[in-house]
């Protein structure tokens, strides 16, 4: 029987069983493919999606368990209609190989989306499950802060 | 002792068309013309294997393997600035397999050989493109040499075509070439006739021009400004293509769980893993399975339910103690090689004499992204998409394992997440091929699980080296190493041209020799250590575990000497190599060395010179709760040439955080042949939380470009372990560090 799931604001009927978890019914499913793989054990946090604006590991959710709308990085913003977040990314010039930055920006979106102007230990406390190879970091935060600041400006 | 050398000037063949240029290859390897590999569509012109002009605009085909560095965004910089096409009109691909796109710079080393500063890598070459001829084999992103490579090689590509479509114009308008402007895509006629370049293409080809002269740096729009990177929109939203993003009609996916001790399988019973949800096929590799699924996570669950009997074939020592044991006995071998030997080592003379042994783990590579390929075998040949940072030997590699001749192989190189050498090796390119040879005609996504991935690397090796050090009247006297690891360079040529290097392996000892200080007594022996488990290139390769062994050291010497650390290495710097001493003394004014600083605060420098570019770095650290924090970190570096300082930046930054990681918490084991690190919980890299605040400068003070893309990895271990001395008086000679104090998590 198909399962009943919302992403981006699209519903979808989709025939996998109830235990495949949200990020391979994402990427293999319904080819939402900028939602990453990097370790299936919810330590390196290139799966962030959010189920109703919460940021959570796609890779812990089984289909069955998804419990609200899903929103990717897809649907955050697109390359036409950037969100803010996207813009100070790119404003910041964060990414690297770019692997993990999906899921930065959607943890980062749903940090600021709760707390609109977190402090430095804020920032590192919300991304401390996001891993980058690259050494990113520093720029992560700095386009977090600038995102926030716009928001407050 | 050798020296930098000056770059000879001469002229060079581009192709048909003769270059004033600085490169220091050998005119006779690059006289011979190469065949253009790019198949231009209609009303597409392709200029030369690196420029395709049509309707649309122009597309650089830019070879090298992006995977985070930005070369992409650098390469069209360099190109569009002689070419006259606005830098935001250049299309990038990364282009097919081919001779014409050898790495100019890894074979102008290993041709010219020489100078101290040349790395081991393009050494290693050396042999191999002077023996066997196969200079245009490397199609390789590695060494750091994409700008080295691309700095000269771009903008005469620029030249050479804007000049092509000059004469084309001129002829049309019937006046002399030298009337004719270029701007923005067109060539400009004295009377204000304005030639779009996509109307003089068609004719452009082939077309002999003279003697180019590149423009002067004062003239540059675009190189030496921090640009946009190309690749940033797509990434930061979620649409950049990886290996695991292509989709394909009837796509199926697949899963691999091969030998964990790297041998063979007695046989598997896969009964209960074919009535799984999704599972279409089972693939038998012979050292592992592939489970063929509509879905890769009911693929990696059906593998992973495979009952498999591995046999005991193991290649390597069991252990990472029988590791070390080999290693050690590695001391008695004969000496490999003695790339510096200066003075005399071996006199006694009057001096105060410490010595000691450091010693460095295996590591992983562990790239975001794990091992993936897409592929397709059809009547057509075979289709293959994977992130590779060397297409050529990928392209080979698969054409045999398909059973196809090598002209009906279609690599399509994709953005990799991360490569740092993992990504130079093909072997799982070619296990995606295998697999797509048991469904023809169906597309096969061969997803390698973080387990699959971490237990199957070609591993950074361990090492052990041994040091005796001199000084006197607070100098540096004498400086002895000797160093014993495995040999990777023998195990990578065995996979990439199926034949390994004889003589000196200088990634052995590379980080202890060529490094810029005047001792006038400087040995440093390579041994070869007797054991051979999986090993590859990891970023900054032979720097990675040497330069902590060099740099830890000569902080003990200048211990012993009673001189300030810092003081010590710009003493030893100064008449030796002034690039090394100036990226010393950035430091010392970043760091505020000589200020006053809180209690409760260690620092620690390391100078490492790598791939033409000294870097410096200083690092504090302070005592926080019973734990280590890293409050900042000061990066100094001198490539000569800044071609886009924001992303050297962040090359640097990049390149700092991949040595800490490492430093502090990484190290791969090994128990019955079987690497003991699964997944990131047992192979912790640095998260944001240990981050220290980075500060970086860039030095244009020597005459030649350096590298960047590994250069700031090496000095990051002796850094932090010399900081740490400072703060607790305890002096680490092992890595990770963690083994030893405990660190901020």
């Amino acid at each position: 029987m198909p399962t009943s799931l919302t992403v981006n604001g699209t519903t979808h009927e989709v025939e996998l069983p109830e235990d495949v978890p949200l990020l391979w019914v994402l990427r293999d499913a319904l080819s939402l493919t900028g939602t990453k793989y990097g370790c299936g054990v919810a330590a390196c946090g290139a799966c962030t999606v959010q189920i109703d604006g919460e940021a959570v590991r796609s890779c812990q959710v089984p289909l069955a368990d998804v419990w609200g709308e899903v929103t990717t990085i897809e649907g955050l913003g697109t390359p036409d209609a950037l969100h803010p977040l996207q813009q100070a990314w790119i404003d910041a010039q964060v990414a690297q190989c770019g692997y993990c930055q999906s899921g930065q920006i959607m943890q980062a979106a749903a940090l600021l989306a709760q707390t609109p102007a977190p402090s430095d230990a804020e920032i590192d406390e919300a991304m401390a499950g996001n891993l980058c190879r690259c050494g990113t970091y520093p720029r992560i935060r700095a386009a977090i802060r600038a995102a926030a600041e716009t928001r407050e400006g | 002792m050798a020296s930098i050398g000056k770059i000879a000037r001469r002229t060079f063949l581009f192709g048909a068309v003769a270059v004033a240029g600085g490169a220091a290859f050998g005119a006779w390897y690059v006289s011979r013309p190469l065949a253009n590999p790019l198949r231009p569509g209609d009303g597409e012109s392709a200029m030369n294997p690196f420029v395709v002009i049509g309707p649309e605009g122009v597309t650089l085909i830019a070879p090298r393997a992006e995977m985070g560095q930005g070369v992409q965004t650098t390469w069209a910089a360099l190109l569009a600035e002689e070419l006259d096409v606005a830098w935001e009109d250049v299309t990038v691909r990364h282009g097919p397999p081919a001779e014409a796109y050898y790495n100019a710079a890894l074979g102008a080393e290993a041709v010219t050989g020489g100078a101290y500063d040349s790395s081991g890598l393009a050494r290693n070459f050396a042999e191999l493109v002077g023996k066997a001829g196969r200079f245009f084999d490397l199609q390789i992103t590695g060494g750091s040499t994409s700008m080295r490579d691309g700095f000269e090689r771009l903008r005469v590509t620029g030249a050479a075509t804007r000049e092509a479509l000059k004469q084309v114009a001129a002829d049309r308008l019937g006046v002399d070439v030298a009337r004719l402007t270029t701007e923005a895509g067109q060539v400009h006629g004295p009377d204000g006739t304005a030639l779009p370049y996509a109307d003089l293409a068609a004719e452009a080809v082939g077309v002999e021009t003279p003697e180019i002269v590149l423009r002067d740096r004062s003239e540059w729009r675009y190189l030496g400004r921090s640009m946009p990177r190309i690749d940033v929109p797509t990434k930061s939203t979620g649409t950049a293509i990886y290996a695991g993003d292509v989709r394909l009609e009837g796509m199926r996916f697949a899963a691999v769980r091969r030998a964990p001790h790297r041998g063979t399988m007695h046989d598997f019973d896969s009964r209960e893993a074919e009535r799984m949800p999704g599972v279409e096929k089972i693939v038998d590799l012979g050292d592992g399975i592939a489970v063929i699924a509509t879905n890769t996570w009911l693929a990696q669950r059906a593998a992973e339910a495979v009952e498999i009997r591995w046999r005991g074939d193991l290649s390597y020592p069991a252990s990472t103690e029988a590791m070390f044991a080999a290693i050690e006995a590695g001391f008695d071998e004969d000496v490999n090689s003695t790339l510096r030997d200066d003075g005399d080592a071996d006199t006694p003379r009057d001096m105060t004499e410490v010595t000691a042994e450091y010693r460095a783990p295996f590591l992983a590579h562990a790239t975001m992204e794990p091992m993936t390929a897409t592929a397709l075998i059809d009547a057509a040949g075979l289709k293959i998409w994977a992130g590779v940072q060397a297409p050529l030997f990928t392209a080979r590699a698969c054409a045999e394992a398909a059973g196809v001749p090598d002209g009906r192989v279609t690599l399509t190189t994709t953005l990799m997440g991360g490569g740092f050498g993992r990504r130079g090796e093909f072997d799982f390119a070619v296990i995606a091929t295998r697999i797509a040879r048991a469904v023809p005609g169906t597309p096969v996504q061969v997803t390698w699980s973080r387990e699959e991935d971490m237990t199957h690397d070609f591993y950074r090796p361990g090492m052990i080296a041994r040091l005796r050090g001199g000084v006197s009247d607070g100098r540096a006297v004498l400086f002895d190493a000797s160093v014993s690891a495995p040999s990777v360079t023998r195990q990578v040529m065995r996979r990439w041209l199926g034949m390994a290097p004889g003589g000196a392996d200088s990634i052995v000892v590379e980080g202890l020799a060529g490094q810029p200080y005047a001792i006038p007594n400087y040995r440093v022996r390579g041994h070869v250590a007797p054991l051979d488990p999986p090993l590859g290139y990891w970023r900054s390769v032979g720097h990675s575990h040497n330069s902590f062994a060099h740099e830890g050291f000569l902080d003990e010497m200048a211990l012993a000497a009673g001189a300030d650390p810092l003081d010590f290495r710009m003493a030893l710097t100064r008449d030796e190599w002034e690039p090394a001493y100036g990226v010393l003394e950035a430091v010392r004014e970043m760091s505020n060395w000589d200020g006053d600083r809180p209690e409760g605060t260690g620092r620690g420098v390391a100078l490492v010179h790598s791939y033409g570019t000294p870097v410096a770095v200083v690092i504090e650290v302070v005592a926080r709760e019973g734990r280590v924090a890293l409050t900042r970190a000061h990066i100094a570096a001198d490539p000569g040439v800044a071609l886009d300082p924001r992303n050297i930046e962040a090359q640097l930054t990049g390149g700092l955080t991949y040595g800490l990681s490492a430093a502090i918490g990484e190290e791969i084991t090994f128990e019955r042949g079987i690497v003991q690190q699964r997944n990131f919980p047992d192979y912790e890299p640095l998260r944001i939380t240990q981050m220290p605040e980075v500060s970086v400068r860039i030095l244009e003070r020597q005459a030649r470009i350096g590298g960047i893309g590994e250069v700031a990895v090496p000095p990051a271990a002796p850094a932090l372990a010399n900081a740490l001395f400072d703060l607790t008086g305890t002096r680490a000679r092992e890595l990770p560090l963690r083994r030893q104090f405990d660190f901020v998590v």
